[in-house]
């Protein structure tokens, strides 16, 4: 295996790159798909720019899922099974709009996440920690009729990986999206406020602008936080701009 | 139809990388099989992704959308629960260990008049963000459309190749033969 290299070497490049950025008075909202710091990105970017489509025929619709396919109880990932999960109970709620601030309605949305120990329920996770025996880590939800989703769960923890030596990630949870279009189906990553791992977690770093990094991040509520239950946290999706008009969603079932 | 909209006012939330993990998550029961193997006219649809160097990715996931065989755009629930009867048109594959995806399905017809295309999509651990593309069936004489005419040398890159089991379409992420990804109005690059 080769020797891995350390927090200060993934640091100076990061640096670098954040240094070029600023100085070209571009502004970018999405991840970078080349970007080295993250080693695994170096064989698995396109090399040549996107070609320019206009979406046609079946990349105007969406997949449709319903009533049918989700279990109302799939959005609590506290009761999975026979007992408590271990950790911070929590509530993670927010709204899924188009890029006009369109509710997402009826969608599916699919989170996965660790434990509180930063463990994962996967044969290829070989982090030490323990796997909690009443936790999966898997939840999935519709939205309601004003876009919005809303799961119970565990906050979870940061967890080690290879990237580097001594490579944390800062806890989060993976989000899958859908929306009223197949062009803006979407997974990406929620994080917590304040984590100290940001500055030093190359998969967070790719979204090169702070700006639009801070937009993976959850904002914690007192609102949705119940007395001597869970903590609550607010985190809102935008979706890149749909292309079909509304009405033509409507027979959406 | 084409597509027309007014410009998105809002900026849209960031993509990031599937990870590694998602194994236990996404994956569900009949996620590849469209229709039941078996099935009259059912064909696979199958290929390998590589990355950059040609080695095949034993963690990526591959989802596609399509329009039925007459060329309608279904619009029915039910893909996580299949019924054997009901075509939803959405699919969901993992890589296995060869780097390959497997899709059970229809050839989906023309949509108002269009090639036939599946819709695909594409995530991997060291992706960082999703990548669009088409998978179309192969033209058999028929014109090529506005979008593989404007892609030029490149387009045989979206266009599948009938097999003996149905269609093959290879994704290659970067290097060599790398597939053609699109990019929609409203996205940015980065
Ligand atoms: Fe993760």
């Amino acid at each position: 295996m080769p020797e891995l290299e350390t927090q200060r070497q993934i640091d100076a490049e990061i640096a670098a790159t954040a240094h070029d950025y600023e100085q070209s008075g571009a502004e970018e909202t999405q991840p970078r798909l080349d970007y080295a710091p993250y080693r695994s990105s170096i064989l698995r970017h396109p090399t040549k720019d996107p070609h320019h489509a206009d979406p046609e025929g079946i990349e105007l619709w969406a997949p449709c899922f319903g009533e049918r396919d989700i279990d109302p109880l799939e959005a609590d990932l506290t009761i999975q099974r026979r007992g408590e999960p271990q950790g911070e109970k929590i509530v993670v709620t927010g709204r899924v709009v188009d890029g006009q601030g369109r509710p997402v309605r009826r969608q599916l949305v699919e989170i996965w996440q660790a434990n509180a120990g930063g463990r994962y329920i996967h044969k290829r996770d070989q982090h030490p920690a323990p796997i909690d025996p009443n936790f999966t880590g898997l939840g999935r939800c519709l939205t309601d009729d004003d876009g919005t989703y809303r799961f119970t769960t565990i906050k979870p923890g940061p967890y080690p990986w290879r990237n580097h030596l001594n490579a944390w990630r800062p806890a989060h949870i993976h989000f899958s999206l859908f929306g009223t279009d197949f062009t803006q189906r979407m997974i990406t990553q929620m994080y917590f406020p304040g984590d100290p791992l940001f500055a030093l977690d190359p998969i967070y770093q790719s979204i090169v602008d702070p700006k639009a990094r801070e937009r993976l991040v959850s904002t914690y509520d007192h609102d949705l936080t119940q007395p001597e239950v869970l903590m609550g946290y607010r985190w809102d999706i935008v979706l890149t701009g749909a292309h079909a008009t509304p009405l033509e969603q409507e027979d959406h079932q | 139809m084409t597509a027309t909209s007014p410009a998105p006012t809002l900026t849209a939330t960031p993509g990031q990388t599937i990870g590694p993990f998602f194994h236990f998550a996404l994956p569900f029961d009949g996620d590849r099989d469209l229709v039941a193997p078996g099935t009259p006219g059912a064909l696979l649809l199958h290929g390998t992704v590589r990355d950059g160097d040609g080695a095949p990715i034993q963690d990526a996931l591959v989802e596609i959308w399509q329009a039925d065989p007459s060329g309608a755009v279904p619009r029915r629930t039910g893909s996580m629960r299949r019924d054997g009867f009901t075509f939803t048109g959405f699919g969901r594959s993992t890589t296995d260990i060869s780097g390959r995806y497997t899709f059970t399905t229809l050839a989906p017809g023309g949509v108002d008049g269009g090639l036939p295309f599946f819709g695909v999509t594409v995530f991997a651990r060291g992706l960082l963000n999703r990548l669009f593309t088409r998978a179309y069936l192969p033209l058999d004489g028929a014109e090529p459309d506005a979008l593989l005419t404007s892609v030029g040398e490149r387009a045989g890159t979206l266009l599948t190749e009938r097999d003996e089991t149905g269609l093959r379409f290879d994704i290659r992420l970067q290097g060599e033969g790398e597939t053609v990804f699109l990019t929609y109005p409203g996205h940015s690059a980065s």
